[in-house]
């Protein structure tokens, strides 16, 4: 299976990654020859396999619902490109 | 007396307990030696007057039961570090500066340990030769022109060239190991759950392990012993009783039963290599070892199985650099086009090209036929190594196909770069156990690396099977300081 520049593009699109044609040309080479490579996966039948999800096969653990860190949104804020001392600032969503 | 850099990790432990030596001579020394040493590139973040200040604080009032007192130690810039900027090697994160502090981290510090500063990486841990970093590429104190390997390469390069006596990296498919191999030095992947992934800047969550970089392996049972535990903050860390590694280190391994797996055995394999693992056959042997051969006929799926499974993580975890929280950002026209600039600009290529292979495997339509599959796959892979390990103790390969190479030669072919880790990955994927000791030279004198993997949480075994060989193989690093000015 070959991938094609509009499917280039549109796994961009879906990264939210804007590329520009002379790289969407260089990641479609890249992406084809890594692809090529990856469908050695095929020879083999895994119909009866179960996938393995986590290698720790446990369920995980519950905790309690109980805040540990407080006061901490000074901190946390700290690292914004774009605040307003209580809440981070984004281009205008709904109109 | 000596110069205090030459000194092991274990050697500064004694000398400092002894009060021989105090805590600001040796973070002075680790401090100047690093300030000559900026030809290699691998500080991406210097904290020397901040350690200076600390180990003159530790000798003022030395705890001298602690398992690191006052040792200085340069980490992976992928540990956060509270206060102090974390970069991943990103310039997505050139301005982030973590509010928290790693488990891992915490740990060191716990037990005394002083940080002199964060060390370069690939990007976001993308990488096999650390020539993915935003902050430029790394070179090996080895050779002139040669990486050091990746994605730990900074921490390889800087222990290996004396810049600190031990430090941490991290190992999603090989990042430890194989610069360890390339840089002959001494580095160990825990089992997958042993050390705390809190605080660990995110690559693939279900590959990533910290671990210990030594210059040898009883530097490494110490680190070891101080960076895991069981951590809360990770759902995924595993509770069992972590023996004392240190204390445990001895070399009977008398009738141990070693794997030699005949898959691993790859069309092309330099003669020297293979010589390699001859060699250490016979040490094990030497050391009342039985040697066994195996089979794990899945081998070669696992770089391809890895290569869905790691970027397919990665697309979803890196998903949180969007132009909001970590301090940069590239403004747009509306929300979607500040996300589309700010990742553009922020990412670089290779982490880019891991984001789109993960994006598409994980996508409407093909979820099934690739990351499904390569779920299936891994599946098979470790029961590859559940089998193996009915028979054996440990499994001894290489731990690289070939020795460092040059600057450059592998960046415009990515498939070649990834068979790097042909024999690092497979032990992420079954969550394994593994350490890379240096086990002898090529013909340029370049440092070749042997691998032991063991079972689940026998991080002790392979150590000390590790420390019988160290013995007989009496691997002397000799880097000639061409790099200082």
């Amino acid at each position: 299976m070959t991938i094609d520049l509009k499917t280039v593009k549109h796994i961009s699109k879906l990264s939210r990654i804007s590329i520009d044609d002379q790289k969407a040309k260089k990641l479609e080479k890249d992406l084809n020859s890594i692809f090529k490579w990856i469908e050695k996966l095929n020879e083999l039948n895994t119909d009866k396999v179960e996938p393995l999800t986590s290698i720790a096969e446990t369920t995980l653990r519950f905790r309690k619902d109980q805040i540990l860190s407080k006061n901490i949104r000074e901190d946390i804020l700290k690292n914004s490109p774009k605040d307003n001392k209580d809440y981070f600032v984004v281009p205008k969503v709904v109109e | 007396m000596t110069d205090i850099t030459n000194l092991t990790l274990t050697e500064l432990v004694k000398k400092i307990k002894s009060k021989e030596i105090c805590s600001k001579d040796i973070t002075s020394n680790y401090i100047e030696r690093s300030k000559s040493s900026k030809k290699l590139n691998t500080y991406i973040e210097e904290t020397f007057d901040d350690a200076l200040a600390n180990s003159k604080k530790f000798d003022s009032k030395p705890d001298l039961e602690k398992k690191l007192p006052g040792i200085p130690i340069a980490v992976k810039d992928l540990y956060c570090t509270k206060n102090v900027k974390t970069t991943a090697g990103s310039k997505i994160l050139e301005n982030f500066v973590p509010s928290y502090e790693s488990t891992v981290t915490q740990n060191l510090w716990n037990s005394g340990a002083i940080l002199l500063g964060k060390l370069n990486c690939d990007e976001f841990a993308m990488g096999s030769s650390n020539e993915t970093s935003h902050f430029g590429n790394v070179l090996s104190p080895i050779d002139n022109n040669l990486v050091p390997g990746g994605s730990s390469g900074g921490s390889a390069s800087a222990l290996a060239a004396k810049l600190t006596p031990a430090t941490i990296g991290t190992d999603t498919g090989g990042s430890i190991r194989q610069p360890a191999s390339f840089t002959g030095t001494v580095g160990l992947k825990p089992t997958y759950g042993s050390c705390s992934r809190y605080g660990i800047v995110a690559f693939a969550s279900s590959l990533d392990q910290a671990g210990p970089m030594t210059r040898d392996v009883k530097d490494c049972a110490l680190l070891l012993e101080v960076i895991s535990s069981f951590d809360n903050k990770d759902s995924t860390s595993i509770d069992f009783k972590r023996p004392n590694y240190f204390s445990h280190l001895n070399k009977n391994i008398k009738g141990k039963k070693i794997g030699i797996p005949k898959e691993y055995r790859v069309e092309g394999m330099p003669a020297e290599i293979e010589k390699l693992w001859e060699n250490g056959k016979e040490y094990l042997k030497n050391c009342g070892a039985e040697i066994i051969d195996i089979s794990l006929p899945h081998t070669k799926y696992a770089l391809p199985t890895y290569y869905i499974v790691a970027p397919a993580e990665a697309s979803s975890n890196l998903a949180r650099y969007d132009g909001v929280k970590y301090g940069f950002r590239v403004e747009g026209e509306n929300l979607i086009d500040m996300y589309e600039k700010t990742r553009s600009q922020g990412f670089g290529d290779e982490v880019k090209r891991r984001i789109m292979i993960g994006t598409y495997v994980l996508s409407s339509g093909y979820y099934d036929a690739y990351y499904l599959k390569a779920q299936k796959v891994r599946k098979l892979i470790k029961n590859d190594f559940d089998e193996a390990f009915n028979k054996v103790d440990a499994i001894l390969t290489p731990s690289t196909p070939s020795s460092a190479f040059k600057v450059g030669e592998k960046m415009n072919d990515p498939v070649s770069m990834y068979l790097n880790d042909i024999f690092t990955v497979p032990v992420n994927l079954a969550g394994l156990p593994g350490i890379s000791i240096p086990a002898g030279l090529d013909e340029n004198n370049y440092p070749l690396g042997l691998q032991l993997i063991g079972k689940p949480f026998d991080e002790q075994g392979i150590l000390n099977i590790a420390y019988s060989m160290e013995e007989k193989i009496n691997f002397k690093l000799n880097t000639s300081d061409w790099w200082i000015k």
